[in-house]
C-alpha cells in the first residue's frame, strides 16, 4: 500500500534528512540554547499531540553528536515508528517549541 | 571549523564523513600530489603556538608533560596537512591518563589540553566536563547506566575529565556499580573516539592499582602522562607567578625565608606541591593584613604589596 508521505514539522517536503544534515540542524538548535528532545509515535496525524518521549529532554547538552546518538538509538528500538526531534526554547516570553522535524519515517 | 564531524558507523568503510575530511573540505579542494605545504603557516592558522606558549609560560616545570603535549600537537597538525593531500589515517586515540601527586597541575593541564585539541580541530568545543565517581555511579540497580551516559553525552564534543578515577572501582565490593560505569565508559571510549576525549586523573599509586584491576581501561588509553613533583626552584617560581598575578611581592629577606619555608614544608606529610604553595601565600597575606592593621599609621602602596619575613616566620612550619 502506498500512502502519501507524512508532512509534519520543518523540512518535511524535502527528501529525508541524512544524519549529517540532522546533526547540522541539531547544532543550530543547541547553538541557540534550545533543549533538544526525541519523541516517537505510531500515529503521526497532525492532531496527535501526544508523542511518546524517548528519554528526557536533553538539557545542558553542548554537542550534536550526543543528540544524534539518541536519535539512532530510538531508531534502532522503534524502526517502525515516526520519530521527531523537537527543540524547546526556554527563554522568557517564548517558552515553546522552537523547531520540530521528523527524523524517521517507517518504511 | 565548520564541518560537523559525524562518526563513521561501525563496520562501514568508504565514503564516510569524519572530522578530518571535513577539515580538508574547509580548506578547499584536495592538493595535487606535487604540491607543498608550509607547516609553519598551518600552525599559525590553527593558533597552536599561542596555546603551547601559554602552556610553557604559565606552567612551571612539568617537562615530560609539555614534551608529550607538543608531540600530540605535532601529530594532529601533520594529520591535518595529510588530510589536505587526501592521505587519511585512522583518527588517533587521544584518551589520556594523568597521574601525579596532589597539586602537580593535572586539572590545569586538562583544561589546556581541551583548548589545544579544539584549536587543532580534533574537538568541536574546548569545554571540559569534570566529573567524579558521584556523577557516574548510581545508587541502585539500573541507575548507573543512564547516569554515566548522561555525563558522557554532556561531555561530547569536548573533554570528559574524571578526577580521582580510581574511586570508580572498588575492589572490596564485588557488586559495586562502579564496574558498570567503567564498562560503559570503555564502550564510549572505543566507539566515539572522534566525539570525545576522556582524561582520567589520579594519584600514581592508586591509579596503578586501578589499572591493575581494569586492564581493558589501561590498554585503551594511549597516553599515560606522569606529573613529577616540583623541585624547590620550581616551587619558588610558581610562588613568584602566583604573587605576580595577585599583585604582591616578597621583600628580599622574605624571599629567603620563603625558600627556607618550602624546604621544610616539602619534607612534611601532606605536602601538596603547588597547592601548598598557594595556601602558604594565602596565610602570609592574612598575616600581612593583620600586621598592617595592628601597626596602624599611614601606608604606602609598597606596604600593601610587600610581604615581609615576619609574615612567613609566624608559620607553624618554623615552630615544629
Amino acid at each position: 500500500m502506498t500512502t502519501a508521505k507524512i508532512t509534519q514539522g520543518s523540512f518535511s517536503y524535502l527528501p529525508d534528512l541524512t544524519d549529517e544534515e540532522i546533526g547540522l540542524q541539531l547544532r543550530y538548535a543547541l547553538g541557540n540554547g534550545w533543549a533538544v528532545s526525541v519523541e516517537h509515535t505510531d500515529d503521526p496525524r497532525p492532531r496527535n499531540n501526544y508523542w511518546d518521549m524517548w528519554g528526557l529532554p536533553m538539557f545542558d547538552l553542548i554537542d550534536p553528536a550526543a543528540a544524534l546518538l539518541e536519535v539512532s538509538e530510538c531508531r534502532r528500538a522503534y524502526p517502525g515508528r515516526y520519530i521527531r526531534v523537537s527543540a524547546y526554547d526556554a527563554t522568557h516570553g517564548r517558552q515553546t517549541t522552537a523547531m520540530s522535524f521528523l527524523v524517521n519515517r517507517p518504511e | 571549523m565548520t564541518g560537523f564531524a559525524l562518526r563513521p558507523p561501525a563496520g562501514a568503510n568508504g565514503e564516510t564523513i569524519n572530522s578530518r575530511s571535513a577539515v580538508a573540505q574547509a580548506a578547499g579542494e584536495l592538493l595535487p600530489d606535487d604540491a607543498t605545504v608550509d607547516l609553519a603557516a598551518e600552525r599559525t592558522v590553527a593558533g597552536v603556538d599561542r596555546v603551547l606558549d601559554a602552556l610553557d609560560g604559565d606552567l612551571i616545570g612539568l617537562a615530560p608533560v609539555k614534551t608529550r603535549v607538543r608531540e600530540i600537537a605535532a601529530l594532529l597538525l601533520v594529520d591535518r596537512v595529510r588530510a589536505r593531500f587526501g592521505l587519511s589515517a585512522q583518527q588517533p586515540s587521544l584518551h589520556m591518563c594523568f597521574t601525579g601527586n596532589p597539586g602537580t597541575g593535572k586539572t590545569t593541564v586538562a583544561l589546556r589540553m581541551a583548548e589545544l585539541l579544539h584549536r587543532l580541530g580534533y574537538l568541536r568545543t574546548n569545554k571540559v566536563v569534570s566529573v567524579t565517581r558521584d556523577d557516574l555511579v548510581g545508587q541502585y540497580v539500573g541507575h548507573t547506566a543512564p547516569k554515566t551516559k548522561e555525563a558522557l553525552k554532556r561531555a561530547m564534543g569536548g573533554v570528559l575529565f574524571i578526577d580521582e578515577a580510581y574511586y570508580l572501582y572498588r575492589a572490596e565490593n564485588e557488586r559495586d556499580y562502579g564496574s558498570e560505569a567503567i564498562e560503559i565508559l570503555l564502550q564510549y571510549m572505543e566507539n566515539h573516539r572522534d566525539d570525545l576525549v576522556v582524561i582520567l586523573a589520579g594519584y600514581a599509586d592508586r591509579m596503578e592499582a586501578f589499572f591493575g584491576s581494569n586492564p581493558g581501561m589501561s590498554s585503551r588509553i594511549a597516553h599515560h602522562l606522569e606529573f613529577p613533583d616540583y623541585s624547590l626552584d620550581e616551587l619558588a617560581a610558581i610562588a613568584a607567578l602566583m604573587l605576580d598575578s595577585q599583585r604582591y611581592r616578597l621583600s628580599d629577606e622574605a624571599a629567603v625565608t620563603f625558600r627556607d619555608y618550602l624546604t621544610r614544608r616539602m619534607t612534611q606529610p601532606r605536602f601538596a606541591n603547588a597547592r601548598s604553595v598557594r595556601n602558604a601565600l594565602e596565610r602570609a597575606r592574612l598575616r600581612q593584613a593583620g600586621r598592617l592593621v595592628a601597626t596602624g599609621g599611614p601606608l604606602s602602596k609598597d606596604d600593601l604589596i610587600r610581604l615581609e619575613q615576619a609574615d612567613f616566620l609566624a608559620s607553624r612550619v618554623f615552630h615544629g
